[in-house]
């Protein structure tokens, strides 16, 4: 009994004296647990207020106003401005620059006080379903409310009746609120993400890890042609990637496709290199592969918690977008949903193409100024 | 253009604060065989890997085959042919595929010719298609040579080439340097065996990233100062505790079943030897071996460090 029980206290400690030496093993056991406690804590909530909100009013009586101010006070919506076009409220929905778009039309309020239960039109953008519900679900309450304190005690009395204005929600780009439409072009980002940062880091890693990087240092390779040379083949199954998610999103989940496919492969297109930059920095500072797969869930880890793939991006307090912004999953994703579910043509992702070029660039500096033609 | 392969000097390397080669200068003439020889951990790998372009010089400068060492190391690293101490081919990727490798890396013409070429030379055709991690050491080595001479370079640098090899490998494989030697290549090859070493046509040797001596084998011994007395015979073993540490034996050492004992004072050395001479063993005075003058040298640097 004794025997094997030293023996197995033996190997404990060479496992404690291994685990203290790698550094960033350890210093990953003890981040992730933070970083977890810390998104899901403080910067993960799923009924998210301040949504951007456009009004486009045809009337401004009093009554109006008092609704416009009713819905700012709510916290839910954030109204960011007033437009006096249906085609450029139609835009801010379609680019996400606003989540909801209210409009009153003109004889509202003579309506109201005839009490022919005027409607007032309340569109959201519900590509991210559970992004839009809950402001959705508050809006009835909110008009009620407004109508009480602008009206007075008259209207009052006709409490318990039906309400006096007829919100009509218009669910936008997703009628039925289904999630599949939201995750599943989300998925594509997320799979691309976990791939091509995990395998380029570990390419370049496996070469250090098993001693060829040296011979292969040796020979007369410039560092831009390794690294293209290494990095291509995995563009190639990044599109394969591609291909399959959209193939199933399209025949298995029957997401609709309204976009352009061109527009929408250029941007993965961008999506793969940028990853695969991450990648390459990755593998010029880890050392062994077990270190670059965890780098890898390192960068993975906030990526899908921050990026609104998961959670709502607008629920995330400021700090939490600030950091999401650095992805270049957030802003993949907003394009490909943008495409795909709202049909945005370039110029309307153009506003997450460009976060992308930037990470690209910044993220392909880094790898090559620490890409060394020497061991040192 | 130069005579000389290797021309350096002052070339210094660290590891954070310690000093893996400290102030080595080097001159080799072109198509000669030299080895570089000292204990392990020295800075011979390194040294090699800062000739080749693999690590920059933390200080000193110089050139290899005419190219300045820092600013054209791409020019130095596709004449120079580099072996390193542990093998580094793809071991997933077979015999074939690691040459045809190698080969589009340097740009070669008629690739599968030069490959064909080389693994008949190896005779390695038939095992072409094997996996370059299922062979033994021996081929393993064998390979290695043969892809780090497939570009015709001017200069070889092996690191450590034979450790690990059998005895009839190494011959074959000194016997393939010779070759490659008289067809005009420089050579400088880094080893711990003595044979190899004399077959060399000089020695750089160097302790403790310190250039101790450099020369022909036998100006070596000669310059080194360095007198022996060689002992035989069945009272061998208990003589070696009694001389160890003695003044005038400034190192006791087996070779085989014979007792070398040495000494820089042949006065003190003969002296001892006199009084100690015990009875069963028979004494004669030789030249030192090339070993003795390194173990004399590591001594020195030991000191020294
Ligand atoms: N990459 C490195 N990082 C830190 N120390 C190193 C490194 N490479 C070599 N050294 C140290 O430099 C010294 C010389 O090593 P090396 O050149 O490999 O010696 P040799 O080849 O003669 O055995 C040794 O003390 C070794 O530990
Ligand atoms: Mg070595």
């Amino acid at each position: 009994m004794i025997a094997p029980l030293k023996r197995i206290l033996a190997i404990l400690a060479k496992e404690f004296i291994q685990m203290r030496r790698d550094r960033m093993t350890f210093g990953m056991m003890i981040m992730v647990p933070i970083i977890q406690l810390t998104l899901f804590g403080f910067a993960i909530n799923s009924d998210p207020r301040h949504l951007p909100t456009a009004v486009y009013l045809e009337e401004t009586s009093p009554t109006v106003r008092s609704i416009v101010a009713a819905m700012r006070q709510s916290t839910y919506f954030d109204i960011k401005q007033q437009v006096f076009d249906p085609a450029e409220a139609d835009r801010l929905l379609q680019n996400g620059e606003v989540a909801f778009v209210v409009e009153v039309p003109s004889g509202f309020t003579r309506g109201l006080l005839r009490g022919d239960r005027p409607q007032l039109l309340l569109s959201a953008d519900a590509s991210d379903p559970s992004a839009a519900s809950g402001a959705v679900g508050q809006m009835n309450e909110i008009v009620r409310r407004a109508l009480n304190e602008s009206l007075g005690r008259g209207w009052s009395s006709l409490q318990g009746q039906p309400p006096l204005v007829d919100v009509v929600v218009h669910r936008r780009y997703n009628p039925e609120g289904i999630t599949q439409y939201n995750i599943v072009p989300g998925l594509l980002g997320v799979i691309l993400t976990m791939t091509m940062i995990m395998i380029t880091s570990m390419a370049m890693t496996r070469e250090r890890e098993r001693g060829t990087l040296e011979n292969l240092l040796a020979m007369p390779a410039r560092p831009w042609e390794v690294m293209v040379g290494k990095i291509t083949p995995y563009v190639g199954v990044g599109l394969i990637q591609t291909g399959i998610v959209l193939l199933a999103s399209t025949f298995v989940f029957g997401v609709p496709f309204l976009g352009s496919p061109w527009l929408l492969l250029a941007c993965v297109g961008l999506f793969i290199i940028a990853n695969l930059a991450v990648g390459f920095t990755f593998s010029t500072i880890a050392r062994t592969q077990m270190q670059a797969m965890q780098m890898t869930f390192f960068f993975f880890l906030p990526s899908i918690l921050l990026s609104g793939f998961m959670f709502p991006f607008r629920g995330m307090p400021d700090w939490a977008q600030w950091i999401g912004s650095v992805f270049p999953l957030t802003h993949f994703l907003r394009a490909v949903r943008g495409i795909m579910l709202k049909g945005a043509d370039a110029t309307a992702v153009w506003h997450n193409i460009w976060p992308l070029l930037i990470f690209i660039t910044v993220a392909s500096f880094i790898a090559l100024k620490r890409y060394r033609v020497t061991l040192d | 253009m130069t005579d000389l392969a290797i021309d350096v000097h002052g070339l210094t390397k660290r590891f954070g604060d310690r000093v893996a080669v400290d102030n080595v200068a080097i001159r080799m003439p072109k198509g000669q065989v030299w080895g570089f020889l000292g204990p392990n951990g020295s800075g011979k790998t390194t040294t090699i890997r800062m000739l080749c372009g693999l690590l920059k010089p933390d200080a000193g400068q110089g050139t290899c085959l005419g190219y300045d060492l820092i600013a054209d190391s791409r020019q130095i690293k596709r004449q120079v042919g580099y072996m390193t101490q542990k093998f580094s081919f793809w071991e997933d990727l077979s015999i074939r595929e690691n040459l045809e490798f190698v080969a589009r890396l340097y740009e070669l013409r008629n690739i599968k010719q030069v490959v064909d070429q080389t693994l008949e030379t190896l005779g390695l055709s038939s095992r072409q298609k094997q996996l370059a991690g299922t062979l033994s050491g021996g081929w393993k080595q064998r390979l290695a040579l043969a892809a780090c001479t497939l570009h015709n370079p001017a200069m070889l640098l092996l690191d450590e080439p034979t450790a690990g090899v059998d005895p009839q490998a190494r011959r074959d494989f000194w016997d393939q340097i010779h070759r490659l030697a008289a067809e005009g290549l420089t050579v400088l090859v880094s080893t711990h065996y003595m044979d190899e070493a004399e077959r060399c046509d000089e020695i750089v040797y160097i302790a403790y990233g310190q250039l101790m001596t450099q020369g022909p084998v036998s100006r070596i011994i000669d310059e080194s100062g360095l007198h022996t007395w060689v002992a035989e015979g069945p009272g061998v073993r208990a003589l070696a505790d009694r001389l160890r540490g003695r003044d005038g034996a400034e190192h006791v050492a087996y070779f085989g079943s014979a007792l070398h004992v040495s000494d820089s004072d042949a006065a003190k050395l003969d002296a001892l030897i006199a009084s100690e001479g015990g009875a069963g063993t028979q004494w004669r005075r030789e030249r030192p071996s090339l070993e003795d003058v390194f173990i004399h040298l590591m001594g020195q640097a030991e000191d020294k460090s």
